[in-house]
């Protein structure tokens, strides 16, 4: 997917993460900032790698807040931008692209 | 497998507790304080400009989070939305036990819900009929129909009753007394019965009031009630404790079905327990007994 227009999904509440996505300049770059980046950086790239992958988006700087959200958080918000930086409500693929 | 013959139908509901779906922190370990079900809602906790993200994350959450056997229902938007298909395209692709309708006001409401249920069963490789519906009732006019929802559907397993929106439909308000659901609770315990569902009573929404909450708890257990829907999880020992049998109904009630089975047996129909008569009229009530105690971890033995 392309990254239309800037969107955003999620909160700074305590175990949730604010995903913030705009175009980018022809690659992924990710802006981590997370109160558990010691011990879960590693894990919370990854996690944001694959479901950017899963998603195909190849285009996009992106910035998560994290605030100890879980790994399904953590997708759910970058989806969630993902689809709102395309205006997709609807028809979502579950089970496909979303798993 | 027959809906109707789906073995979660008839499981045990004492404390149905909802749950906002698009809060992480809610959703993430709510089976730690033990309730039978969790409603995670689409509908009214969730703003409207939420609603898209709330469905990806009670997607994942059904996907990954183990809720340790406490059943996952989802209470989806209304039909006179345009979101409630996709909610439950969503729900079922992601695993959720059952469906909660609503402000249901007639069986066609029941019907158009279990088409799309089928139809996401199929699309996602859920075994057909493992997703069940319960209905809530939210008006006079669902109230009245109760009997015609009951019997909708072999997938409904209950209906449950919304007192905020239902008293708002009467001209009246909750007054904490009662009186203004006294109508809507009988009416729908006796169609739920007739048709061989479960039925579940509305929330009570003042958390300050416990001693008004367990006189409430009472009185719907003694009306027939299978359970409560809870909004908190203080509210949840205090349900689960009403709905516990108490230590001489228990012993009294393993008398019972040992005693009808052997009595049965030797042909003998009516008999005295305790100085009580007791029929075959009292089995199931007896076998109900236990299974409450059971659950509770109070009767450990073999009935």
């Amino acid at each position: 997917m392309e990254i239309l227009k800037p969107a955003v999904a999620g909160t700074l509440e305590s175990s949730d993460c604010m995903v913030t996505v705009e175009p980018g300049s022809g690659q992924v770059e990710l802006d981590l900032d997370s109160s558990v980046i010691r011990q879960f950086g590693p894990q919370i790239k990854k996690v944001i790698a694959e479901t950017l992958e899963r998603l195909e988006v190849k285009n996009v700087n992106i910035k998560v807040v994290d605030k100890g959200a879980l790994d399904c958080t953590i997708k759910a918000r970058v989806e969630a931008a993902v689809f709102r930086s395309n205006d997709i409500k609807q028809n979502i693929p579950w089970g496909g692209a979303i798993r | 497998m027959n809906p109707a013959e789906n073995p979660n139908k008839k499981r045990l509901r004492r404390s149905m507790m909802f749950l906002n779906a698009q809060k992480p922190g809610l959703i993430k370990d709510p089976y730690v304080y033990g309730p039978d079900s969790i409603m995670l809602d689409l509908e009214d906790a969730v703003a409207m400009k939420e609603k898209d993200a709330a469905r990806f994350s009670l997607y994942h959450a059904l996907q990954e989070i183990d809720y340790r056997g406490v059943e996952r229902v989802v209470r989806i938007n209304g039909l006179d939305s345009d979101m409630w298909e996709e909610d439950i395209l969503c729900s079922v692709a992601g695993g959720c036990d059952s469906i909660r309708i609503p402000k249901t006001e007639t069986a066609d409401d029941v019907l158009k819900v279990a088409a799309v249920v089928e139809e996401a069963e199929r699309r996602f490789g859920r075994e057909e009929g493992s997703v069940l519906i319960m209905a809530a009732l939210e008006s006079a006019k669902g109230v009245m129909n109760a009997l015609q929802i009951c019997e909708a559907s072999p997938r409904l397993f209950g209906i449950a009753l919304s007192g905020g929106d239902y008293t708002k439909d009467l001209q009246t308000t909750i007054t904490g007394t009662g009186v203004e659901l006294m109508g809507a609770r009988q009416h729908m315990i006796i169609a739920a019965r007739a048709a061989g569902v479960q039925c579940f009573d509305t929330v009570w929404t003042n958390l300050d009031d416990m001693e008004g909450f367990r006189n409430d708890v009472q009185t719907i257990k003694n009306m027939g009630f299978d359970g409560k829907s809870i909004i908190n999880p203080r509210q949840i020992p205090i349900v689960h404790d009403i709905y516990t049998p108490k230590e001489k109904e228990i012993i009294f009630a393993e008398k019972v079905v040992r005693e009808i089975d052997e009595k049965s047996a030797q042909g003998i129909g009516v008999f005295t327990v305790d100085g009580k008569m007791i029929d075959i009229a009292f089995y199931d009530g007896a076998k109900r007994t236990l299974m409450l105690a059971k659950a509770a971890g109070k009767y450990k033995g073999d009935l």
